[in-house]
């Protein structure tokens, strides 16, 4: 008997949920136009702002925190619609009758969103370097940690989050308070250095600012060792609560 | 006779495929629906988990499948416990729930590939959609199969793997007359093969159709188990008739024990041969024409409706 490895699994699973991701124009639409847009968007609306002290290109705000936007759609907004739809259509429930294990399931159902993050971000930061100046990224190894920590965290975010969300309609309003939350406070447009001291070393803790701090320093060069250090720590710890909550939270029955 | 008194192998029994030994399971809202439950399924045996809806079955299947872990008791799947050494069961074990569980926009055939690519040792997917009879529809989409259909794909995915043990909840439940005839053929098949196989069912024909052995469970117990033959040898045989207007029911032998509900008699006999020859000879004697005669021998039926009722109408069952 021919047994099945882990990477076979995986490439089944994510296969089948790669074609399911193809097949939902909504989902393709959002995952592909929407961080271009709002890219664009925030562009315009950040001329407006004066940037002069922060040492930052309106460019290179606008495509980090275009990277910030792939995260948060692409994989963090998709994932938590994906994962209801498998949960109420039964499909994890019989997935878990099978030989996958419950993290190979998880992540399965996780590869095409984050390979097509990747994607969106590698062509974000080639466009980034020839249209609007911005170079070559500064520290790829940072830039590269700071994608991969982001996909491993909005994941598990995405996971955590289908535990407090009944369908796939209510996944619209479930995502929402991350999402406006890391809009704002985690420095994908607005510099946090724009704000009080109080409210910058608030928005320091959220879920997203280590990440976005290692993108940002990665691709522009920007912070100090120090900033980057506590960023990296930050956004590990994060990682660590949320697979944490996914393992006590996660639920692979529908609610009924 | 209580679930105490049903005979069980001990844990570790060589020759049982599955074991379940005072496997309780309740619910987090504090509803117990499985209430110490012990029977054992030899390998290559046949067995069948009977009873009404709500009865305790699925939550019962669910325990075996490592789906759930048992709140008290023991439950074996191949001398191991399918919840904990979930690794160690999962490659030889194929599993149909009671409702599929597939995403709505595959094909019938990436449902397939999906599967095949997670289960060790699968058939070509062509060899497994030709079983169930599916071949035509393999590039339909699940949204678009009937519930017959997606049964069978159900089914299909099961025996993917070539299973030692199988478990089928409901197999038939929305097929039609002749897709119920050939997954029993299949399963048949199967048992002939060596699998073990488990299945629940409320059809009576289909558990005695297909069980080697069965239990009918009534409110988280099992209330009766073993052969067809022990389930129904203790249950009376059964003859039922219309008298004509004009006869009344009083007219009857007293010996038949006959109960009239209007011209409609009903009369229970452990004695079938016996009984339906003193009521033939008396209604030659007395010229009485008997209406839509009926009499047959126990049945499964005769001995799950007892059950159900007489369960129901006490309230509770005996303690186990």
């Amino acid at each position: 008997m021919t047994g099945t490895t882990v990477s076979g699994r995986l490439t089944a699973l994510g296969r089948a949920e790669l074609t399911l991701l193809v097949r939902n124009r909504t989902a393709v639409f959002v995952a592909l136009l929407m961080p271009l847009l709002m890219i664009v968007a925030v562009k315009s609306s950040l001329d407006r702002i004066d940037l002069g002290g922060t040492g930052l290109s309106v460019a290179g705000l606008a495509l980090t925190g275009g990277l910030g936007i792939v995260l948060l759609q692409v994989v963090y907004m998709n994932l938590v619609a994906s994962y209801v739809a498998r949960r109420e259509e039964l499909v994890l429930k019989r997935l878990r009758t099978g030989e996958v294990s419950d993290r190979e399931i998880l992540t399965g159902t996780a590869l095409p969103s984050v390979l097509l993050a990747f994607a969106q971000s590698a062509l974000m930061i080639v466009v980034g370097g020839l249209a609007f100046d911005l170079g070559a990224p500064e520290r790829p190894d940072l830039l590269l940690a700071g994608l991969l920590l982001g996909a491993v965290l909005m994941a598990a975010l995405a996971a955590a989050t289908s535990a407090l969300t009944r369908s796939v309609q209510t996944a619209q309003l479930t995502t929402l308070p991350l999402f406006m939350v890391s809009l704002l406070g985690s420095g994908l447009f607005l510099p946090l250095e724009i704000f009080p001291d109080l409210a910058a070393s608030l928005c320091e803790l959220l879920p997203l600012t280590g990440v976005m701090t290692l993108v940002r320093a990665g691709w522009l060069g920007t912070g100090a060792g120090d900033d980057v250090l506590g960023a990296g720590l930050s956004a590990l710890a994060w990682t660590a609560l949320s697979v944490f909550a996914v393992q006590r939270w996660f639920r692979w029955d529908p609610r009924r | 006779m209580t679930s105490d008194d049903i005979p069980t192998t001990k844990t570790g029994d060589p020759d049982a495929a599955i074991e379940a030994e005072s496997a309780r399971r309740r619910y987090a809202g504090g509803f117990e629906a499985v209430r110490g439950i012990s029977f054992s399924v030899a390998r290559g045996e046949l067995f069948a988990l009977l009873g009404t809806n709500g009865a305790g079955k699925t939550s019962t299947v669910e325990l075996l499948e490592g789906l759930a872990r048992p709140d008290g008791g023991t439950v074996r799947v191949l001398g191991h416990d399918p919840y904990r050494e979930r690794a160690a069961v999962r490659p030889r074990t194929g599993v149909m729930l009671q409702e599929g569980g597939f995403p709505s926009d595959l094909t019938v055939a990436e449902t397939l590939r999906m599967w095949a690519g997670c289960t060790s040792g699968a058939r070509p997917p062509g060899e497994v959609l030709d079983l169930v009879g599916l071949t035509p529809r393999a590039r339909v989409r699940v949204k678009q199969l009937s519930g017959g259909e997606r049964r069978r794909l159900d089914l299909a995915l099961a025996l993917l793997g070539r299973p030692e043990v199988l478990f089928l909840d409901e197999p038939t439940t929305g097929l039609d007359a002749e897709g119920r005839r050939d997954t029993w053929r299949l399963v048949r098949e199967l048992r002939d093969g060596g699998t073990t196989v488990l299945l629940t069912t409320h059809y009576l024909e289909e558990a005695e159709a297909l069980a080697d052995r069965l239990a009918i469970m009534h409110q988280g117990r099992i209330v009766t188990s073993g052969t067809i033959a022990d389930v129904t040898a203790a249950r009376p045989a059964r003859i039922r008739f219309d008298l004509p207007e004009g006869v009344p029911a009083a007219r009857l032998p007293l010996s038949l024990k006959a109960a009239a509900d209007g011209r409609r008699i009903d009369i229970r006999t452990h004695r079938l041969q016996e009984s339906l020859h003193e009521l033939l000879c008396w209604a030659e004697e007395s010229q009485v024409d008997l209406q839509k005669l009926d009499a047959r021998s126990a049945s499964l039926e005769e001995a799950f409706l007892d059950i159900a009722q007489t369960r129901a109408t006490a309230g509770r069952v005996e303690t186990a």
